[in-house]
Parts: C-alpha cells; structure tokens; sequence
C-alpha cells in the first residue's frame, strides 16, 4: 500500500524520514489511520480498474489539525480519537525501550496521561507525531531513572568479565551471523540487554535518533552514546553467536 | 589527528566500528578491512545486525481495555483538579 490516508504527519524523527521505506515504518503509517479510512486501491494495476470499490465515494478523512484542535480544547472524543491513531505506535515504542508489557501497558497509559495534560501546550513548532513520540521516550526515560536504573554505562558494573577488546572471541566460520539472522533471536537478545544498552540501541539502530540527539535525552556526552551502542552491539553479536551455537547442538 | 588507514591496527579500527557500522559508508575498500579477516568479519557481522534491526519489533496493540484504564485516570486527574 504505497499511499494512504495517513492524517498524521508520517515521520517521527528528522533520523526517521531516512529510514522511511523500513517495512515496519509503512505498516505504522497505515494502521494510524485504519480506524477512520478505508485503504484506496492500488494504482496501475488494470485489473482493479472494473472494480466497482474504485467509483465508490472517497472515504471522509478528518484532518489531523482538526481532531488536535477539538483534544485541544478539552473535546473527549476528539482525545479518544488521537489515542486509537497513536496508541500502536506508542506502546510499541514503550515495549521497544523497557522489554516488558506490564510496564509498557503502564507507559502507554502514563504517556496518554501526560499528553492530556500537556496537550493544550503543543505550539505545531513541529509534527504533532513527532512531538508525541518525544513526550513518550521522556516518559520512559524518567521512569527509568526513578527505578533507580542508570542509563548508561551499565556494562562493568553487571559484567565485570566483559571485554571487547580488538580481536576478540570470534568463532568458527561457521558460526558467522554474516547473511541472515534470526528475527525473534535478536528481538530476544535485544530484550535481554542491560538497560542502559538496549536504550541506545534501540533509541540509534531501531528508533532513528542521531548520537546528538541520544546525548541530549540521556544527558551524556556524543562518545559516550557512540560507544555504548558499539558494545551494546558487541553483545548482540555475542548473544546470537551463542544462540546458534546452542542451536546447532539440538 | 587523522589516523592513516593503511597503518591503522585492529585497535583503531574498530574504534571507529560505532560510526562506520550502519553509516552506508562503503569499506570494502578501506585498506584496514582488505588486509584483516577478524575486522572484516566483525565490521560484517555488526553491520548485519543492524540492517536486521530495522526490522525488529513489528507495531502491536496494547490490551484492549487500555484506554478504559487512562480513561478513568483522566476522569479522575479531572475531578481531583475540580475539587481543589
């Protein structure tokens, strides 16, 4: 379904927009809107061209501008309304960052919450999604923090033994995660990361956001971020060569 | 400093792994990577893990029965501000 209906501005973040063609991305825009539209035929394909779904009336699409501007002004519905657009799209981006869905649930509602009261605040100096999204991963962040957790450096201090130094640990040939990798093995091992490294990993390598963006919500140096993500990455790589070793064993 | 790539050990390589990694940079003609198996295999096995990231964690809904519970949280911020 390369276009839709989308009401809402389809990009999260100015690292987002590069990544627009993700499938994950085309299915978010696309369930944002499923709750009001129904999904236009694709284009050039003859076959559709009979179809009497094609000289049926356009859908009616309420403008985002609209919905936001009645939440705004405290209309109920139009807030039950952004939050059946957005709820997907938030709780996903809450269940990415903490790994657990209790939590993600009490996120989710905590992020809707903030949003109820701050909603009124939002100036359009950019995309309401955007905007949004970054009210979500304060709300994430800060619950983090409150649990006590660090956000960064997190590694010595859980793995002493940890050492990713040059050369290290490299497996037999066969064992090279070069090619394909197991989608639901690295989501496993993704979630199976300490905190502070499934943060930025998931904030850099899934999310989108830059360095200098990551250094700004974390309150950590440039460096810091770059280097956490490579050992966060280190220990991806190592958990998966784990994983299809025992794998391999069955 | 720059560092020159030609003499450049594993070390200082894979320094710069956070950045290369996922950058679209192209490497496989860097001078480090043409002379070293273990970098060129690392460089490959991370970059392969982060093209698979982007497809990681598909969108999925929340319980149903979410927004009855922010709801009644609304409804109650709302009468505890009304009360005050």
């Amino acid at each position: 379904m390369a276009q839709h209906h989308t009401i809402f501005t389809a990009t999260d973040t100015p690292s987002q927009r590069k990544r627009m063609p993700r499938t994950r991305f085309q299915k978010q825009t696309s369930e944002a809107a499923a709750p009001e539209v129904t999904p236009p035929e694709k284009e050039g394909r003859g076959e559709l061209q009979s179809s009497p779904r094609e000289v049926a009336p356009p859908p009616v699409i309420t403008p985002e501008a609209d919905i936001l501007a009645r939440a705004q002004a405290g209309d109920h519905h139009a807030f039950a309304h952004l939050y059946s657009l957005h709820k997907r799209r938030i709780y996903s981006l809450c269940l990415r960052m903490v790994g657990n869905v209790a939590e993600a649930e009490d996120l989710t509602q905590e992020a809707f919450l903030q949003l109820h009261r701050k909603i009124a605040t939002f100036r359009g100096d950019s995309a309401f999604s955007t905007w949004l999204h970054r009210l979500s991963i304060n709300v994430v962040l800060m619950h983090l923090r409150k649990k006590g957790l660090p956000l960064m450096s997190l590694d010595e201090a859980i793995e002493p033994s940890y050492d990713d130094g040059p050369g290290r640990s490299f497996g037999a040939p066969d064992l090279s995660l070069t090619g394909s990798i197991d989608r639901l093995a690295l989501e496993r091992a993704v979630a199976a990361l300490p905190a502070g490294y499934r943060l930025i990993f998931v904030l850099h390598d899934v999310e989108g956001f830059e360095h200098n963006e990551i250094a700004a919500m974390l309150d950590c140096s440039v460096g810091n971020s770059k280097s956490q993500l490579h050992k966060a990455r280190l220990k991806l790589r190592d958990a998966l060569r784990l994983s299809m070793r025992k794998g391999g064993r069955r | 400093m720059t560092m020159d790539p030609k003499s450049m050990s594993c070390e200082e390589f894979q320094s710069q792994l956070a950045e290369l990694v996922g950058s679209g940079v192209d490497v496989e003609n860097h001078p480090h990577i043409k002379e070293c198996d273990i970098c060129r295999q690392l460089f490959e096995e991370l970059q392969t893990i982060v093209d698979a990231a982007k497809q990681l964690f598909p969108e999925q809904q929340p319980e149903d029965n979410l927004w009855e519970r922010i709801e009644s949280a609304i409804k109650k911020e709302d009468g505890s501000i009304k009360t005050e």
